[in-house]
């Protein structure tokens, strides 16, 4: 049933790689990027060696095999999520161009001055800035559901702002500093009923969880390749044709378009209509090879590893005093552990952790609003994933009481 | 690196001497540093000829900004303007005494950044401040 933990950090080669001055390095900041195995490495590696041509346009052995490869992720992905169809998933940049694509093109079609849309408290940048330059732009109205002390949405006020009827509600599935996982059906199913168009960033929840579109019934998701074993360079909005297909398109250029004339163009069907320019081929197709990897090894395996270790990690940080986690129970969360040491700036402890090759981020993590509701400037953040361990966990809390004694 | 937690500044950080508010004050600036959300505020005050006859700091940050705040606090009393003015990052480096990589060494900088912003009297602290 668990994991062949050995077996998987051998896919890892960074993870046996050592600091300047010959520690082995302690990667405990996979919430900002996971690392890659060999298996995606090489496929993208493979690609360049074998199979480099542009996509789409050309009829050569190396452009057919190449688009092969490229609609071959997509795939790949879109049965990872359960969407309906591969037509559903567009490639975009990262989780942010995601977000982007929908509030430059869905929500500048659809929102005018005075419409409503919820956001929540503890969202990323990435799903806050959107919309406030929408609402600089046409004056919408922002309205946020609150974070409880325990790092959970308090869905009583949810309920209550849905009566104003909102265009839309755009929420993380699972925070990037609490980890918290929020109810994700239920605040959708919620949203609907009232008659709301619902996006989720997805960007931590489809790492660690196992995700199906079908059954969330979420409009928009959007994730990004690098946090799930895949390259940087390479995300994906997922929509539901129906919404895709009545979107205008939201980049101009090549690839986009069925037909350009000197003053006009028409569109290209899903999902290409989106998705303008060469694209990030090798990237894409290194996505392909992170979601076989992680289907291989099995997403229940991965989460049923990842809550063991937190539950761990939980209990070790919880002992030291002067810290403080941050965020809702294990039961209630994944892999992320934000906290604070009394007296000594998040820096400084990841600082000196990193002198013993262990590396958190120190930061607000880009969420700075959740770090000013909880009163903090920052706080330090350990987060988990296929390939961290026990003993991980043990060396950041020996670091945390050096770090003690150093500050004394 | 055990460089970087050298005592002077751990002993600044945990006891800084310079920690403060002047009211009132000839000049008072405030910035952040929005990589990890540390603040400064700094307030002087400045004689007829253009002296600095006080100084302090306030906010938040980790060890390296609040020391390197403090000891710049002592550093420029007694300083006048035109001087201070021609504080650069290589002084602020000479006062830790350590090397910074690029990330620590705009905590270190942040200070500097605010207290000459101030003394110009500009509206925006800028990076070509403290180069």
């Amino acid at each position: 049933m668990s994991l062949h933990i050995n077996e998987i950090r051998k896919d890892f080669p960074i993870l046996d790689r050592e600091t300047a001055n010959g520690k082995r390095i302690i990667y405990l900041d996979s919430t900002a990027t996971s690392q890659k195995p060999v298996q995606v490495i090489e496929a993208m590696n493979d690609y360049y060696r074998r199979s480099n041509a542009n996509i789409h346009r050309g009829v050569h052995t190396l452009a057919e095999e190449a688009t092969a490869m490229y609609e071959g992720a997509r795939e790949k992905i879109a049965k990872f999520i359960n969407a309906a169809s591969s037509r559903e998933i567009i490639y975009t940049r990262n989780t942010t161009e995601s977000i982007n694509l929908v509030a430059y093109s869905w929500a500048r079609a659809n929102l005018k001055s005075g419409d409503l849309v919820i956001l929540t408290e503890m969202e990323h940048h990435s799903n806050l800035v959107p919309w406030h330059m929408l609402q600089m732009e046409r004056g919408i109205e922002l309205e946020f559901i609150p974070v409880t002390e325990d790092g959970v949405l308090e869905l009583d006020t949810y309920k209550t702002l849905l009566n104003r009827t909102p265009k839309l509600v755009s929420f993380t599935h699972m925070s990037n500093v609490l980890g918290t996982i929020n109810p994700a059906a239920e605040i959708i199913q919620l949203a609907h009923a009232a008659g709301a168009i619902v996006m989720v960033d997805g960007a931590q929840s489809v790492p660690h969880l196992t995700v199906d579109m079908q059954a969330l019934d979420a409009d928009f998701y959007a994730f990004s390749a690098h946090k799930m074993c895949g390259p940087t360079g390479i995300g994906v909005l997922y929509g539901k044709s129906a919404l895709l297909e009545s979107m205008p398109p939201f980049l101009g250029g090549g690839d986009m378009i069925k037909e350009v004339k000197l003053r006009s163009f028409r569109a290209n069907s899903l999902p290409h209509k989106f998705e303008a320019g060469t694209p990030a081929i090798a990237e894409a197709i290194g996505f392909g090879a992170a979601v076989d990897y992680l289907t291989k090894i099995g997403m229940d395996k991965i989460a049923a590893h990842e809550h063991e270790v937190t539950e761990y990690a939980l209990d070790r940080l919880e002992e030291i005093p002067g810290v403080k986690v941050f965020g809702p129970s294990a039961d209630k969360k994944g892999g992320v552990t934000a906290f604070t040491l009394e007296g000594v700036h998040p820096h400084d402890v990841a600082q000196i952790l990193d002198r013993d090759g262990i590396a958190v981020r120190a930061g607000h993590h880009c969420a700075q609003p959740l770090h000013e509701k909880f009163g903090i400037p920052a706080t330090s953040r350990a987060s988990f994933y296929l390939y961290s361990t026990k003993e991980e966990v043990d060396l950041l809390v020996s670091g945390i009481y050096k770090v003690k004694e150093m500050f004394g | 690196m055990d460089d970087l937690y050298r005592e002077v500044i751990i002993e600044h950080y945990k006891n800084p001497s310079y920690r403060g508010k002047l009211d009132p004050h000839d000049i008072s600036f405030a910035d952040n540093n929005p990589l990890c959300g540390d603040h400064i505020q700094i307030d002087l005050r400045v004689d007829t000829s253009g002296m600095v006859t006080d100084a302090r700091f306030d906010g938040h940050g980790c060890a390296i900004s609040q020391a390197s705040a403090d000891l710049l606090m002592e550093m420029v009393i007694g300083k006048p303007l035109e001087e201070v003015k021609k504080l650069n990052k290589q002084d602020i480096l000479d006062m830790l005494g350590i090397d910074l990589g690029p990330v620590r060494l705009k905590c270190a900088l942040l200070s500097l950044k605010v207290l000459k912003a101030g003394v110009y009297g500009l509206g925006e602290a800028s990076d070509d401040l403290v180069e």
